[in-house]
């Protein structure tokens, strides 16, 4: 025993870290802190690599990006009180989207917990909406339980963040671990479905002459791009996909039409509003994707919703058939219970779409440079296992529409919440994750300066990240809607005093690019592909750029505007 | 319609503010909501009586189901179930009005638990609607001071 102890003393710090390896983590997005530095200590010791953000909200996004792009939990820390308060953006970004993310937060001393003290926030009390589940740990030796029941909770089911919120003398304390025995017994994880629904699937499928499949993130999540893909093929299935269901089919795939809703292409939008059979998986029925319309959305079709929470089920549009369950596990034995059933006949339905298809591409001006053309170039140089991140506004709709996106995980966007200042964190937390992959940023002057300090982090850990910055000195997507729908009174968008990124970037000691003309383009996408550390491409759009098509606001997702 | 839930959840202190959250961000109406620890010392029933259809209702469970402190959630609306609020009603008497006053609380199976010089408490247990009866009879008296507790409910045995 005390050879033991003298060998190492275990403290809350220690027992958390042990416990974070355990669960394979190999990296923490962190900013340290007052109450965190008993665990800044114990860090020196520990196998976990540590990235210091610029910013507790870079951490928590770049944790995000880590997640996204390989599927594992993603882990950040953050000081008490506003170190804590700084990730909430991150947390409510990571749980729109249904990413696993352990969020670790100090707090003030057991002692003055709700005294107001000094960087004292009550930060399970602020994230209990935006989390799967949070704790306060009050007794060190419980550490390793709540540890791997944390992560247990992020990664399985619909996953999402989870908070655990560490006081200093939890932190500093010696303390005689309890075993690690998650007692859950309130948390059920569906994983089958019900094959006798999965047969009436199939029937309905065989019967149908106009279906389509639905497919959202709960595809990704499950790994159930490959097995959605046989499924289509073998029926002759057209896939539309949610802005989250991105990569879950390769975009050249002849069976996808695009994304689905507000800025979704012309035909995914008319084969929704026509279909006959509605196969959903992994979707939410968001407003982007009905125009908050449920009652008009798909009204012809019988509708059919995989999902993994029960609590989506229902909750916007009522489906004639529900499984509950994990998307990869339902749609395999779909695919089996589909050899026994006839393939229905949709020869006449492909030649509509096929027809839509070649009445309604996406399209855009070949004679200028326009952001879709330095999107689609830079997908035709980079290769197909890129990743993707974007930040949110028009670049990020243009992303969606024109970039090549291949493989599920290479596609990185906030989808619900719509974060602004995401990207930029969010490719560090990807190519941390992923050296070896070459990681693009699409971002906005507007996004870009929500978390420009991120610049430092990849300038520190020189991550090659390509960043592609569209700007048009303006917030592009507010303004096209002032354009739209209020006449043209621009307010509030315009950037009077942007600084010159280039030299922003020179700055932080990365390469920095303006491109301002057509034949610049290519050439000096090139360039920043072969140069081997991060350059930015300062790429100089006009503001009269749109997101085409649209559908207006509060409009059915047939009336597109720009069609 | 008015529906009656019985949530297992666990005996932890913030679990009461996570399930109120949850109806206070989701925009469901708690009528009514009483909670105490069960013979399991790790666990608490709730009795929570919420308005809403069948849809929001099967909304409303399933999004308390996803809380992982809620163990299990029951709707006994339809069940044949023994319901019961309590209630303490202080009433202002007089000399001429407080026979009439006892004799109201004894109609109604009220306990007097107490009693000054102008003004006595009752003590009513039964159903809501029982309850409503009983202040309605004693008002024209003057009704001084009410507490009432949220509905309790427990299955009725099979037989």
């Amino acid at each position: 025993m005390s050879m033991n102890s003298e060998k190492k003393r275990l403290t809350g710090a220690t027992v958390l870290l042990e416990a974070l390896e355990k669960e394979g983590v190999d990296v923490i997005f962190g900013y340290p802190g007052g109450v965190l530095l008993p665990l800044y200590d114990a860090l020196l010791d520990s196998s976990i690599r540590h990235i210091l953000p610029r910013h507790e909200q870079g951490g928590v996004h770049a944790a995000d990006g880590y997640a996204r792009v390989t599927g594992k939990v993603g882990v950040c820390l953050a000081t008490s009180g506003p170190g804590a308060t700084n990730l909430v953006t991150g947390i409510a970004t990571a749980y729109m989207d249904s990413i696993p993310l352990v969020v670790l937060t100090g707090q003030v001393v057991t002692a003055l917990l709700g005294t107001d003290s000094f960087q004292e926030a009550d930060i399970t009390g602020i994230t209990t909406p935006i989390t799967k589940h949070s704790y306060l740990v009050k007794d060190a030796r419980e550490i390793p339980r709540i540890v791997k029941e944390a992560f247990y909770l992020a990664g399985t089911g619909r996953p999402g963040p989870v908070l655990i919120d560490l006081p200093k003398d939890i932190l500093a304390t010696e303390v005689e671990p309890l075993p690690a025995d998650m007692n859950l017994r309130g948390y059920q994880v569906p994983s089958k479905g019900d094959s006798g629904k999965i047969v009436e699937v199939a029937k309905a499928l065989s019967e149908c002459r106009r279906p389509v499949i639905y497919a959202g993130g709960g595809v990704i999540a499950a790994g159930a791009g490959d097995v959605l893909r046989q499924l289509a093929e073998k029926a002759s299935l057209p896939v539309v996909t949610t802005l989250m269901g991105i990569g879950c089919l390769p975009s050249v795939h002849p069976n996808l039409l695009g994304m689905v809703g507000m800025h979704g292409t012309v035909t995914a939008n008319y084969a929704v509003d026509d279909c006959d059979l509605l196969l959903a998986v992994g979707v939410r029925f968001d407003d982007r994707v009905t125009s908050g319309l449920g009652h008009k959305f798909a009204t012809k079709a019988k509708i059919i919703h995989i999902d993994i929470d029960p609590a989506e089920i229902g909750k916007v549009i009522r489906p004639q058939i529900s499984i509950l369950g994990d998307a990869r596990l339902v749609l395999e034995e779909l695919l089996n219970t589909l050899e026994s059933v006839e393939s229905p006949q949709v020869a006449d339905w492909w030649d509509r779409l096929r027809a839509w298809k070649n009445d309604h591409p996406l399209r855009y001006d070949k004679d200028r440079m326009t952001p879709q053309m330095i999107i689609e170039c830079v997908g035709e140089l980079v290769g197909e296992n890129a990743i993707i991140a974007t930040d949110v506004g028009q670049h990020q709709m243009w992303t969606a529409q024109f970039y090549p996106i291949v493989k599920s995980r290479n596609f990185a966007t906030s989808g619900g919440l719509g974060t602004m200042g995401y990207g930029l964190p969010a490719a560090v937390g990807a190519q941390i994750a992923r050296p070896d992959d070459m990681v693009v940023l699409f971002t906005g002057d507007g996004s870009f300066q929500m978390c420009i300090q991120e610049l430092a982090t990849i300038a520190q850990h020189n991550l090659p990240i390509k960043i592609m910055l569209m700007n048009n000195g303006v917030l592009g997507m507010v303004r096209q809607w002032q354009k739209m729908f209020y006449e043209r009174r621009f307010s509030g968008v315009q950037f009077q005093a942007n600084p010159d990124f280039v030299k922003v970037a020179e700055a932080y000691g990365i390469r920095g690019i303006r491109v301002d003309s057509l034949e610049q383009v290519r050439s000096a996408i090139t360039e920043a592909i072969k140069h081997p550390g991060p350059v930015l491409l300062d790429f100089t759009i006009s503001p009269e750029e749109d997101v085409l098509p649209m559908v207006a606001p509060g409009k059915p997702i047939t009336e597109m505007l720009g069609r | 319609m008015l529906h009656t839930l019985a949530a297992l959840v666990e005996n932890h202190p913030g679990v009461l503010t996570r399930v109120a959250g949850l109806f206070a961000r989701r925009a469901y109406n708690i009528d009514s909501l009483s909670v105490c620890q069960t013979d399991d010392p790790e666990l608490s029933r709730m009795t929570i009586v919420v308005h809403g259809d069948d849809q929001v209702i099967e909304q409303v469970r399933n999004q308390l189901n996803k809380l992982v402190i809620v163990h299990s959630v029951t709707d006994l609306t339809a069940e044949s179930v023994v319901e019961r609020e309590l209630a303490l009603i202080r009433i202002q008497v007089s000399s001429e009005t407080r026979s009439e006053v006892l004799q109201t609380a004894d109609i109604f199976r009220g306990r007097v638990v107490d009693m000054g010089r102008t003004n006595l408490t009752v003590e009513l247990t039964g159903d809501g609607e029982k309850i409503d009866g009983f202040i309605k009879a004693i008002r024209p008296y003057g009704l001084l001071e009410l507490v009432r507790t949220g509905k309790i409910a427990i299955l009725r045995s099979e037989t």
